[in-house]
């Protein structure tokens, strides 16, 4: 961890307002951002560990453990809501019980014109999301219970 | 010679299965040893269409819709590569009546050509606007923008030319530039389509700024839940050579939260702190980011800027209606047949963009409830739907139009249960600097989960709470956040029975 937080630093040293490029780049290489970390940022960035750990737990996207198996983001939005989302909702709830899937809420995704719409694990969109196209999705990831 | 492919690279289209049959058709010609050159290109914006691939040909583009990996097979043989005849062929897309009403002028590339290649851009009427701004001097570049009646696309719709001159002549050593791309609000996605599609037309926007106001550095604030806008702004500024001068951009990416859209909160963010909205005044144009004076506007503010000084003022102010000048791309969304890009002069109405683009609800229900302007925007009732699509009106039926968002719901909503929606989504967003936002959201909730309990008597409580939302709040997410849960009560008080 020391290295790789060291490489980040050097990469930031130039950098005014680093603190969230820097938190961006330790999540992006270690999955999540240690609590470890925080008085070594703190250091950094001459800042105090409160002020780091405010800033961690401000923003929904950083997270300080890692993610167990896959994490699915189901847009509950407005636009989405039009089109059957929370019943997409209620039936992920009810399907994935002791699944290797965590399904969390995320407030609108941009894909406003195709909902329902959904993200596996920060990378993957889907739009149009039936809970046929669910299901056969959570099959693929090996999640269903 | 290959043939070119346009397959959208755009975040709708890859969610709609694009990277699938783009990698399906490489591979067939491959398997027929027939060149081909993809080019992954934005979305045009018709979403019902997506993936929406285009083959060049001799006698142009040839569109084909809805394409799926396992249609491919069928495409070559069909002969699509020279726009050959097949259920999913629709000729040239840009006759299609969905675009052809339209008129296009911010998002006219977007879809067209290839959002990583300047030479594209350029060779498509591109860089004219940066090239002319660098010809006039700042105050002749704010005076271009203030001509145009160019007002901020955010939703606040500030005049961007008094913005701009209030940032010239404040004196400063240091100025910035600020895009906010922090489009977190529901119903709305022009701004990820521009970032996707025409990368360097926002890229010429900032520049122009900074030109205008004497600035050197630009920062593009853009939310994490766009990954693709990001690696695409990076991309177009990696291949950017010194097409921008001594202009500096800087792509920021976001972390989650929906209030950091508000331009103080995005500041503080930027900084490396939590966004939290800061009191104004000082306006950011005076002491905004690190200090210093700054020009923060949206993505499609910046994205208007080049035709403007391109092809004069005039031409943007001869668009629209009243003090709505030039063009809103609209984005119709939610419960829509048609849901889409539609980019036209301020003017028309909201039952034409519903009804006449849209096609009515996708449910084949009546529509009842349409959210304009994002979450913090009021809900029409069908009664409205003739309003005229321009500031003022909506103002005066007190909703707001905001950045063009347009979510439909069919006669399923429950709009009591929208109410609700709108003030948890205050409570869960609310950055808790103000007690209005902070408190006032939660107690909101309990409120109307009184009266669906059916305790009618605690309706007025809810409108007195919604007063001090309004008039106590530091900023736009406790203070607008009255506006659908009013419209709902005033327009669907039914639901509240």
């Amino acid at each position: 961890m020391i290295a790789t937080l060291d490489t980040i630093f050097t990469r930031h040293r130039e950098q005014a307002g680093a603190l969230l490029p820097i938190l961006h780049d330790i999540q992006d290489a270690l999955g999540y951002v240690p609590e470890e970390a925080v008085p070594l940022i703190a250091g950094q960035l001459n800042l105090s560990r409160a002020e780091v750990h405010g800033v961690i737990s401000y923003y929904p996207h950083f997270r300080q453990t890692r993610e167990a198996g896959h994490v699915v983001h189901l847009c509950c939005a407005e636009a989405c809501q039009a089109n059957g989302s929370e019943a997409l909702a209620a039936h992920a709830a009810a399907t994935l019980q002791g699944a290797k899937v965590t399904v969390k809420p995320v407030y609108c995704l941009g894909l406003c014109a195709s909902g329902p719409a959904m993200q596996i694990d920060e990378t993957r969109l889907v739009a149009r999301v039936t809970t046929e196209k669910f299901d056969a999705l959570m099959n693929e990831l090996g999640a269903r219970a | 010679m290959s043939i070119t492919l346009y397959v959208p690279g755009d975040a709708a289209a890859r969610a709609l299965g694009a990277d699938e049959v783009a990698a399906a058709i490489e591979k067939r010609a491959q398997e027929f040893g027939i060149k081909v050159h993809v080019v992954r290109n934005g979305s045009r914006g018709l979403f019902w269409l997506e993936p929406l691939v285009e083959v060049l040909t001799s006698r142009g583009r040839v569109a084909y819709g809805s394409v799926q990996a396992a249609d491919v097979g069928s495409l070559f043989a069909a002969n699509f590569l020279e726009g050959g005849e097949h259920p999913l062929r629709l000729g040239n897309i840009e006759a299609h009546p969905y675009l052809s009403r339209q008129q296009r002028v911010t998002l006219r590339r977007v879809g067209v050509i290839d959002p990583r290649s300047l030479s594209d851009y350029l060779a498509q009427g591109g860089g004219l606007g940066l090239a002319q701004a660098r010809q006039l001097s700042p105050a002749a570049i704010v005076q271009a923008v203030t001509d145009s009646g160019l007002r901020g696309r955010g939703g606040a719709a500030f005049p961007t030319g008094i913005k701009w001159r209030t940032v010239l002549d404040t004196g400063a050593d240091e100025k910035y530039i600020v895009c906010n791309a922090d489009e977190g609000d529901s119903g709305t996605y022009s701004d990820r389509l521009l970032m996707e599609g025409d990368p360097y037309c926002l890229l010429e926007g900032m520049a122009i700024a900074g030109l205008a106001v004497g600035a050197k550095r630009g920062y593009l604030y853009v939310r994490s839940e766009y990954p693709d806008a990001i690696a695409l702004l990076n991309a177009a500024l990696d291949n950017a050579g010194d097409w921008l001068g001594d202009f500096q951009i800087e792509v920021r990416r976001a972390a989650g939260a929906y209030v950091c859209g508000e331009e103080t909160a995005l500041l503080e963010s930027i900084e490396g702190r939590r966004g939290i909205v800061r009191s104004k005044p000082p306006l950011p144009a005076i002491a905004g980011l690190f200090g210093k004076p700054t020009v923060i506007n949206n993505v499609i503010t910046f994205a208007s800027v080049p035709d403007i000084l391109a092809r004069g003022a005039a031409f943007y102010r001869d668009l629209g209606v009243g003090r709505s000048r030039g063009t809103l791309p609209f984005q119709l969304a939610g419960n829509l047949k048609f849901g889409g890009l539609v980019e036209v002069p301020f003017g028309s109405t909201l039952r034409e963009l519903l009804y006449d683009y849209g096609g009515g609800s996708r449910s084949g229900r009546p529509l009842r409830a349409v959210q304009v302007g994002g979450p913090l925007g009021a809900y029409l009732p069908e009664s409205q739907f003739d309003t005229v699509l321009d500031y003022e009106a909506f103002a005066a039926i007190g909703a707001v139009l905001g950045h063009g968002g347009i979510v439909a719901f069919d006669d399923t909503v429950d709009m009591a249960k929208q109410a609700r929606y709108a003030m948890q989504f205050c409570a869960h967003e609310s950055c808790g600097k103000c007690t209005p936002c902070r408190i006032g959201s939660t107690r909101g909730v309990e409120v109307i989960d009184r009266i669906r309990a059916g305790q009618r008597e605690q309706i007025p409580l809810l409108r007195e709470l919604c007063d001090t939302l309004t008039d106590g709040s530091l900023c736009a997410m406790g203070g607008m956040t009255p506006y659908p849960v009013l419209s709902a009560l005033n327009h669907f008080a039914e639901d509240f029975e």
